[in-house]
């Protein structure tokens, strides 16, 4: 009976950890295959084409192309390598200016064949349209449609996912953003975590020590969210003040909340790193004449450098993946950020902000997949630069 | 004038009376060694010297203890002054995690030097000094845990001889050590007395009686008999310290 069970247990907890990680690789394998589905998608959205007359020369244009011919903000062929004439576009809401019902018929069954009638009159139009509407023979011309390049994507700096005929999913600005709140946060949270710290393992008298400690600990506790709300009622209308700016929301209002944040992982387990440094190394310094503050900054902080760096590194990935208070505070423009001063926005943000309107499956949906890959690959690379360091650092000294 | 004095020591840890009514002299030059059983209070009155136990909360110390005719315990001494004059060696090996080189040269940075020439003078002659320089010329850069125990222990009290002190205070230097190394290290105590005075703290006997020129006996709290070596090695005064010497308790 008590082998079985010893059987028994040992068989569980095998299981458990297969079980786990075979779960993780499935959730990094679908995260993955959803986001590299992005590249199978074409530029136009599916099922539609551009339509043009059968004299204009131009064949291909990437879609911040299109969203510029659309936007009206390209307004002559000439500018697009084509000939010198204005660009009209037509999309199938405009129908009804251009024909009426009884033309269109009462199921739009005469649309197309009006429609490829209206393209081939005008020799600069444009027109989008359901591939199935175009009768065969139009004689018409089409843009010629691609998959969506990793070159647009990665080195886009454009995020307009829901434009239509085609949209933009260059995550450039979702990537700065991203990286800029954190480090901002990280420059502001390191010297007062590190100080927080040192004040707390060293200078503070045990009582201060055992009131601050669970206080500190505390601020773990709180949700996002309230931090989020705290950003928006104190720390926003006060950057706007201060900084005389037009709007508060802004990167630098994601990174303070973001510090707050992140200053009790940094301050508890850097805090720990240092009580733990031995008493024989502080001893050996007191006792070759080194003042307590010489022992604090050449022995204590040295020696506990590997604790320090990983609760950095512990802010750096909330900060990094953070989503809530950062997607209150931000302002949120997909934008290439300029200035820290500005909206912007980052992955998570982003991801919680559009997937729920993303239709399933679509262009749109796989982008924010790839956004999460994107995120992945972050945190992945922030946490080999933490294996790699303390590795070194116990090479070096074991 | 003897290089240390003590006068009528009394040592409290809280409440408890940790050294009784303590007074010597130790003459300079020599090593002094001192034994008794465990919590004694030998560490203690070792770690007066260089008021390393200022550190411990709660602990009060009644008395005087003078360092070359100056009270170290007066108000205005500076202590990290007093410990470049007063060296320690621990228990355990105890390098930083550095390299070896900025091991040794820890005390003069700490002190104020910044001449790199005479930094680099200095380390190679307290690495002579403890008799490593011929093991570690090498690897001046490689880290201190590289070494074996015996070796970091000849680099701790390199180290502490680094900054030139006058006094060398020494907890159990061996304790930690092998055979080998015990015997280096107390080759090397033979050495330093040309330079230092030293105190030396040991639970084993025949290195006291190895390495000392005078050796005092502690017994709760109180010492119980200070003589030279010979003496209390050969024909102590008191019962106690001829029932611990021949190891009757202890």
């Amino acid at each position: 009976m008590k082998r079985f069970l010893e059987k028994a247990v040992r068989w569980l907890l095998t299981a458990s950890g297969f079980v786990t990680s075979i779960v993780i690789l499935l959730i990094i394998g679908f995260l993955f295959t959803e986001g590299a589905g992005l590249f199978r998608e074409p530029v136009i959205e599916e099922g539609y084409v551009l339509a043009l007359n059968s004299e204009n020369p131009v064949r291909e244009l990437n879609a911040a192309e299109i969203k510029a011919v659309f936007d009206e903000d390209v307004t002559n062929w000439k500018e697009l390598g084509g000939a010198d004439m204005p660009i009209s576009t037509f999309r199938l809401e405009d129908a009804d200016e251009h024909f009426s019902e009884e033309q269109l018929g009462a199921q739009y069954e005469n649309a197309g064949a009006l429609i490829s009638g209206l393209v081939a009159a005008n020799p600069g139009m444009v027109a989008f349209v359901p591939e199935s509407m175009i009768p065969e023979d139009s004689g018409l011309n089409f843009i010629k449609d691609s998959s969506i390049s990793p070159g647009e994507v990665f080195g886009g700096s454009e995020w307009f996912p829901t434009a239509t005929p085609a949209p933009l999913f260059g995550m450039l600005p979702l990537l700065l953003g991203t990286l800029w709140v954190s480090l901002f946060a990280i420059l502001f949270a390191l010297p007062f975590g590190i100080s927080i710290a040192v004040y707390m393992s060293e200078v503070a008298s045990p009582r201060i020590r055992n009131f601050l400690k669970p206080v500190i600990e505390l601020l773990n506790g709180i949700p996002s969210v309230v931090y989020g709300f705290f950003g928006l009622i104190v720390i926003v209308p006060m950057l706007q003040r201060v900084f005389g700016l037009p709007v508060g929301e802004s990167g630098l209002a994601g990174s303070l909340v973001l510090a707050i944040m992140a200053l009790p992982t940094i301050v508890t387990v850097a805090e720990d790193a240092m009580r733990n440094c031995p008493r024989t190394l502080r001893e050996a310094s007191l006792a070759l004449g080194a003042t307590k503050w010489q022992t604090i900054y050449k022995v204590v902080i040295p020696s506990s450098m590997s604790g320090i760096a990983s609760g950095v590194v512990l802010g750096i990935g909330r900060a990094v993946g953070e989503t809530m208070a950062v997607l209150m505070v931000t302002g949120n423009a997909a934008v290439m950020p300029h200035s820290i001063l500005e909206p912007l926005r980052t992955i998570p943000a982003t991801i919680a902000a559009e997937l729920g309107e993303a239709p399933a499956g679509g262009a749109h949906y796989q982008s924010l997949f790839l956004l999460g890959v994107i995120l992945f690959f972050i945190t992945f690379l922030i946490n080999l630069c933490v294996e790699f360091i303390s590795a070194r650092n116990k090479a070096k000294y074991n | 004038m003897e290089k240390i004095e003590a006068r009528d020591v009394n040592f409290h840890y809280g409440s408890f009376h940790a050294l009784k009514g303590i007074s010597m002299e130790i003459p300079r030059n020599k090593v002094v060694a001192f034994i008794g059983p465990s919590g004694c209070g030998k560490s203690t009155f070792l770690r007066l010297f260089n008021r390393m136990n200022d550190l411990i909360p709660g602990a009060r110390l009644d008395g005087e203890i003078l360092i070359d005719g100056k009270n170290i315990y007066a108000p205005g001494v500076q202590v990290d002054e007093l410990r470049k004059e007063v060296g320690m060696v621990f228990q355990r090996p105890n390098p930083f995690p550095k390299s070896i080189f900025d091991n040794v040269a820890y005390g003069l940075r700490v002190n104020g030097i910044r001449d790199k020439a005479f930094i680099t003078h200095r380390v190679e002659e307290a690495l002579k000094g403890a008799a490593l320089w011929n093991e570690v010329k090498d690897k001046l850069n490689d880290s201190a845990f590289a070494l074996s125990g015996g070796q970091q222990q000849r680099l701790c009290i390199a180290r502490a001889m680094a900054v030139s002190p006058s006094v060398l205070l020494m907890d159990e230097p061996a304790s930690a050590l092998d055979p080998i190394s015990t015997a280096k290290v107390e080759e090397l105590i033979c050495e330093l007395r040309k330079e230092v005075t030293i105190v030396i703290v040991t639970h084993n006997m025949q290195q006291a009686s190895r390495v000392s020129d005078k050796t005092a006996f502690f017994y709760m709290g109180e010492m119980v008999e200070y003589d030279d070596t010979k003496v209390i090695f050969t024909n102590p005064r008191k019962e106690a310290t001829q029932n611990y010497i021949t190891g009757r308790f202890g």
